[in-house]
């Protein structure tokens, strides 16, 4: 994925700024920053999602595999298909059963019988690294799960539609460490069939986890680099004052 | 252990000051009148009209049509059967209508279309009931020249159609956004977020909207009365004039026959068990719906 000259509002307030930022095919990028830099807003115009907030506009380019995710005869439906979100609140559906969650995306998109069905519901739930937990619950809803399985209820939803990109915005932010040390696991796992892209305000996780590292300031992205580069010897003082909790 | 001494809290003082505990119970006492106050009126009117319509109450009430006038013997299955196709009718149009237009005002409406939309629905929502009556039997009664359950089901769906949007509205808008774009996120099309996420997360106060809909076009008179007309005679052409339950017991309730007016007791409580069957199935459902999701 590549993204350039990426410009957002919400209204009038000018979130980002001609931004420019790329993310290689099975790698894992993190994108860190202060809060109010934009990073949520970022990963969010990468799938066509911020334009759902009332006021929001976009300028500007992303391209995935080649083609412009907003150019005027692109299919949002398609866009959010084959770049999977994950978000920072877990939101499973809580009218649906835990197998029912993780196939959600396959049932209302696809055309598959219930077998099938149900096979990709288990082998999903597995790569999420939940099914040993839930292959008793299946009926339960999806609510019912803690908060960590939630979010991997999550993952394995956002997985089993098959995107070659997943987005993750703060997965773990709002999980204990145990859940999150699991998340992250997961991305490591992930990493060999799909590219990552995930928002952090935890410094070291991206350090643990990513490739890459993108570092935005004030809506701008400041330096993107290796993450070793990022976190031992960054191009820029902000980045450095930053990585090495100056100030953020 | 260790020689630093714990901070030694000071006690909780004991004693409430005895014009706080007056002041305390005197205030508690009168929320209690109030809640209580607030039942009253029902309690009496559902004593009243019971012990004054189950009296009435007998096989032949419900399933013989009007007999000769001060005879024992009549009852008003007409009123029954006109009810039910009326508000059947009402139902059936006035459901789906309602809520599309809920579902267009929260998920798709912005700008002046969906305002206006909105501000007719509050113009609707405090019309008098009787104005719907006179409007419907100036575009329908008239020009079709001639009284029917129809009409009267039009007339109501003018009534009920913005209560079941308005309230449709609220609960839809009570779906979180994180469902929404979690489920969009996935690839599925908006139709279809709609109607497979949004919609059934707000299933049950959607159906709360429905009944209580239902229960408000069910006491409806004045618009029933301008539309259907009324009818002594057992008739389930829902084009010709209709007896319904509610125009029953006003036109009951004016006949000089003693047995008439106790027949009006006794249809206005069939109708108070109606309606409170409605709403308490709501609720049930409700509560039931709710209860499986958590």
């Amino acid at each position: 994925m590549e993204v350039s000259g990426l410009n957002a509002w919400f209204g009038d307030h000018h979130v980002l700024r001609d931004v420019h930022m790329e993310a290689g095919e099975q790698t894992v990028t993190a994108i860190i920053g202060p809060s109010g830099c934009g990073k949520s807003t970022l990963i969010r115009c990468l799938n066509r999602m911020h334009e759902e907030v009332r006021g929001a506009r976009v300028t500007g380019k992303v391209l995935f595999n080649g083609t412009d995710v907003y150019a005027p005869d692109t299919d949002p439906v398609e866009v959010r298909r084959r770049i999977g979100m994950v978000f920072q609140r877990p939101n499973p559906f809580p009218t649906m059963s835990v197998m029912e969650n993780a196939v959600a995306g396959l049932k209302l998109g696809s055309r598959l019988s219930k077998s099938e069905l149900r096979q990709r519901g288990e082998h999903d739930l597995r790569r999420a690294g939940l099914w040993g937990e839930v292959k008793d619950r299946l009926d339960q809803p999806g609510g019912r799960l803690s908060g960590g399985q939630q979010q991997r209820l999550c993952v394995a939803r956002a997985l089993a539609v098959e995107p070659e990109v997943l987005l993750m915005d703060e997965p773990a932010s709002a999980l204990d460490p145990s859940s999150t040390l699991r998340i992250e696991e997961l991305v490591e796992e992930l990493k060999d069939s799909v590219t990552v892209i995930i928002v952090t305000h935890n410094m070291q996780q991206a350090a643990r986890i990513a490739d890459w590292t993108t570092f935005m300031l004030n809506g701008e992205v400041v330096e993107a680099d290796a993450t070793e580069k990022i976190f031992t010897a960054p191009a820029d003082q902000r980045t450095e004052d930053y990585v090495t909790g100056r100030f953020g | 252990m260790s020689d630093v001494a714990a901070p030694a809290f000071a006690p909780l003082s004991t004693g409430v000051s005895t014009g706080r505990k007056v002041k305390d119970r005197a205030f508690t006492a009168a929320l209690w009148v109030c809640g209580g106050l607030a039942m009253l009126p029902l309690l009496f009117i559902a004593t009243y009209v019971i012990e004054r319509g189950v009296k009435a109450l007998s096989l032949n009430f419900f399933l013989k049509s009007t007999g000769i006038p001060g005879q024992p013997g009549g009852g008003i299955a007409e009123a029954f059967v006109g009810t039910a196709i009326i508000v059947g009718i009402m139902t059936v149009i006035a459901v789906p209508l309602g809520i599309l237009t809920a579902v267009y005002l929260s998920e798709y409406g912005r700008g002046w279309f969906a305002a206006t939309v909105r501000f007719v629905a509050e113009i609707l929502l405090s019309t008098p009931s009787i104005v719907a009556g006179a409007f419907i039997w100036a575009v329908l009664v008239v020009r079709l020249g001639a009284f029917s359950g129809f009409a009267a089901a039009i007339a109501l769906c003018v009534l009920v159609w913005p209560i079941i949007t308005r309230a449709t509205e609220e609960v839809l808008r009570l779906v979180p956004q994180e469902l929404r774009e979690g489920a969009l996120a996935l690839g599925i099309p908006r139709w279809k977020v709609i109607l497979r996420v949004v919609i059934p997360t707000a299933g049950a106060g959607i159906f709360t909207a429905v009944m209580l809909a239902m229960a408000r076009g069910l006491g409806e008179t004045a618009p029933v009365l301008l539309t259907a007309l009324g009818n002594s005679f057992m008739s389930t052409n829902a084009f010709g004039p209709m007896d319904s339950l509610s125009l029953r017991v006003y036109t009951d309730a004016q006949s000089s026959y003693p047995l008439d007016q106790v027949q009006a007791w006794a249809g206005a409580f069939c109708l108070l068990l109606i309606v409170l069957g409605l709403s308490i199935g709501a609720r049930v459902i409700a509560a039931r719906q709710l209860r499986r999701m958590r």
